[in-house]
């Protein structure tokens, strides 16, 4: 064996067992994908965890907590919106599910909410998170005041430029910000640092993580706490209009909200499935964010996935206009999900993000965030190829973080 | 002779003479390229067993000195096949038995046939990888013990002693017991307990423990050489050849041994 093995399942095997609940297996696999690539000091934490989420996380006591935190605070559920002029526009049926509506403008708020209060249960006495966007930032710090635990935030000093409006609010939510100016100092340097930091208090220090990635039980427990975007979309639309969208989309980084929506679909043969990656300035090297689309497989922040690296395993730098998707690896079940084609992952550009943000803002009155408008771009596209069709797009958080991008970048046909 | 027998050969030659054994570590290149195989004769002349390290660009176990050392040396264009071409054409060949230390992916990059052959045909004795627990290690270990090269297992303050069963009980060479919870270039003195934490270790240990994160005085080499065979130096070593101070008498100042 020269690497983690190839399954000797088939992909409709392979997508069987995920959709029956039995990925990832025992030892955190989503077939190749996954694992626990971590120092020797983090696995008595990532034990704690997993002994945690079999005790509470499917406990009936702690999911009606965890409801009622979602109804009364979090703001669940969040609306399913009609999108007629995008519609008319794009020649076809456009519905939006509402993650910006959430509290905190995103859907971060789904796993922080739900992993402090796991964090609680399980006795940690301080949390610490990584952020790109800020939006993670900030919904941590919120849950964390919400449950009472302290929060420290480590943030790459270039999106802390990018994202400054998060930056003040995480501070008022009280959480401490830590500036990361090692590595690329963006996403993927904060988790990093947070690793570091978790490494050297592992007994009381719980690692929030924000995205679908990492070393196992992580990829699950997001996907997890996000699978309620899904859940609520599926119903929602099977109420609204008595069937299934023909094609779902939504971005992906490390691939939170769209894992959260896709789980729920994996089994609706009828609907396709696309994921939409960060495009960036081009195809070249650096140029991009697009993991599934042009990556191998590595491992990087613990777990073994597709990865933007060299052919010596050096992590490249990535590019994306927006700080959420600014990241060289992706969670290990959107991995599966592409080696089995389940999912299509294609790629919008930053210039394409930007003008499908103007667009829907123009069309619908809704400020989309950067990252979302990535989705945006790839439903448009999807349409156009499929005239008439019905398309539910994951609309995951709210724009307002993006001023300081989006002053750069003015409206089309402004001519200013 | 394999290459988990040459480094255990070489620290019990240590305790022989009455000292602690040294395990020192250097970033592959740094602060000079050019300087690599001087440097390793250098740290191998006054060591006993020879750390060398594989930069990668996100070294999550590392401290600022070796994140800043590992930096440095991707940007001067240090790669794993690189490093086992210098070793391999190190002249006269360095007795002290070398180790690579890398983070597992560009190990898999290299892929592990390759990798075992390459590294045997190096001269290497064996590899730690800081982010490969036990449990994700049997691929890796097999094909290098095709290749008779040992796989160095890591223990922390806060491993289990089931864990430090089984790690005591694969690990080849030695045992790398992790002095702190937290990141290389700390302080080893830190926290609490370490002369039971350490004994702890030995008790479970088929092959000799040395101990590191941190260490960087003849006071602590003599504390924790006083529980086990040997020391890991690391930032202490980078950090004196980055000031362009000679290593070897860094070495033979914590050892106690002279030149």
């Amino acid at each position: 064996m020269t690497t983690p093995a190839m399954p000797t399942e088939s992909p409709d095997e392979l997508l069987r067992a995920l959709i029956d609940g039995r990925l990832p297996d025992t030892r955190g696999r989503f077939g190749p994908f996954g694992g626990r690539y971590v120092p020797e000091t983090l696995v008595p934490a990532l034990d704690r965890l997993q002994a945690g989420i079999e005790a509470h996380l499917h406990e009936p006591g702690f999911q009606a907590c965890l409801g009622a935190e979602l109804r009364d605070w979090a703001g669940r559920p969040t609306a399913l919106t009609p999108a007629p002029a995008l519609g008319r526009a794009w020649g076809g049926e456009v519905w939006l599910k509402r993650e910006d509506l959430a509290h905190t403008g995103a859907h971060k708020i789904n796993n922080a909410l739900g992993q402090a209060m796991l964090a609680r249960l399980i006795g940690a006495r301080r949390i610490v998170a990584e952020t790109g966007a800020g939006q993670h930032g900030v919904a941590s710090a919120a849950a964390c005041a919400r449950v009472g635990l302290p929060c420290v935030v480590y943030m790459g000093s270039v999106d802390i430029e990018r994202q400054a409006p998060n930056v003040d609010r995480m501070k008022r939510l009280g959480a401490e910000v830590v500036p990361v100016t090692s590595g690329d100092k963006t996403l993927r340097a904060a988790i990093d640092e947070a690793l570091r930091d978790w490494v050297s208090d592992p007994v009381n220090t719980y690692y929030l993580l924000g995205s679908a990635v990492g070393p196992h039980p992580y990829p699950y427990l997001v996907r997890e706490f996000q699978s309620v975007i899904g859940r609520e979309a599926r119903s929602q639309i099977l109420e609204r209009t008595g069937v299934l969208p023909d094609a779902i989309v939504a971005c992906v980084g490390g691939g939170s909200n769209s894992i959260g929506l896709f789980h729920e679909f994996l089994a609706d043969q009828e609907v396709e499935i696309i994921g939409i990656e960060a495009g960036g300035k081009g195809t070249g090297l650096g140029d991009n964010s697009a993991t599934l689309s042009s990556g191998r497989p590595g491992v990087l922040h613990g777990s073994y996935s597709m990865l933007l690296h060299d052919r010596d395993g050096q992590v490249q730098e990535t590019h994306s206009i927006s700080a959420g998707l600014d990241y060289p690896g992706v969670g290990p079940e959107h991995s599966l999900l592409a080696s089995i084609g389940r999912v299509s992952y294609r790629t919008a550009s930053d210039d394409e993000a930007l003008e499908a943000l103007d667009e829907c803002a123009a069309l619908e009155g809704i400020l989309p965030a950067l990252e979302t408008a990535h989705a945006f771009a790839g439903a448009r596209h999807w349409t156009r190829d499929n005239p008439g069709g019905r398309v539910l797009i994951g609309l995951s958080g709210r724009g307002d973080k993006d001023m300081p991008t989006l002053s750069r970048h003015p409206p089309r046909g402004t001519g200013t | 002779m394999n290459g988990g027998d040459r480094i255990e050969a070489a620290i019990r030659a240590a305790r022989r003479e009455g000292r602690t054994a040294l395990v020192a570590y250097i970033t592959a290149g740094y602060p000079e390229k050019e300087a690599f195989r001087k440097d390793l004769a250098r740290v191998a002349s006054a060591a006993d067993v020879v750390e060398v390290g594989v930069p990668f660009t996100d070294p999550m176990a590392d401290g600022l000195t070796i994140q800043r050392a590992s930096h440095a040396a991707i940007q001067a264009g240090v790669t794993l096949r690189w490093i086992l071409r210098e070793i391999e054409s190190m002249d006269p060949p360095i007795t002290a038995p070398v180790v690579l230390m890398s983070y597992l992916n560009p190990l898999l990059a290299l892929g592990y046939d390759e990798l075992a052959g390459r590294s045997e045909a190096a001269g290497v004795a064996g590899f730690i990888v800081p982010d490969l627990p036990l449990d994700e290690s049997a691929g890796l270990d097999e094909a290098l013990a095709d290749r008779g090269l040992a796989l160095v297992q890591l223990v922390s303050p806060v491993t289990s002693e089931e864990r430090l069963a089984a790690a005591g009980k694969a690990s080849r060479g030695f045992l790398y017991a992790v002095t702190v919870t937290g990141i290389t270039g700390g302080d080893a003195d830190r926290g609490g307990d370490i002369a039971g934490y350490l004994q702890r270790v030995v008790a479970h240990s088929k092959v000799p423990v040395c101990a590191g994160f941190g260490v960087r005085t003849r006071e602590q080499v003599t504390n924790i050489g006083a529980h086990v065979p040997g020391v890991v130096v690391g930032s202490a070593l980078v950090e004196t050849l980055e000031r362009g101070e000679d290593p070897v008498a860094f070495l033979n100042s914590l050892s106690g041994r002279t030149a």
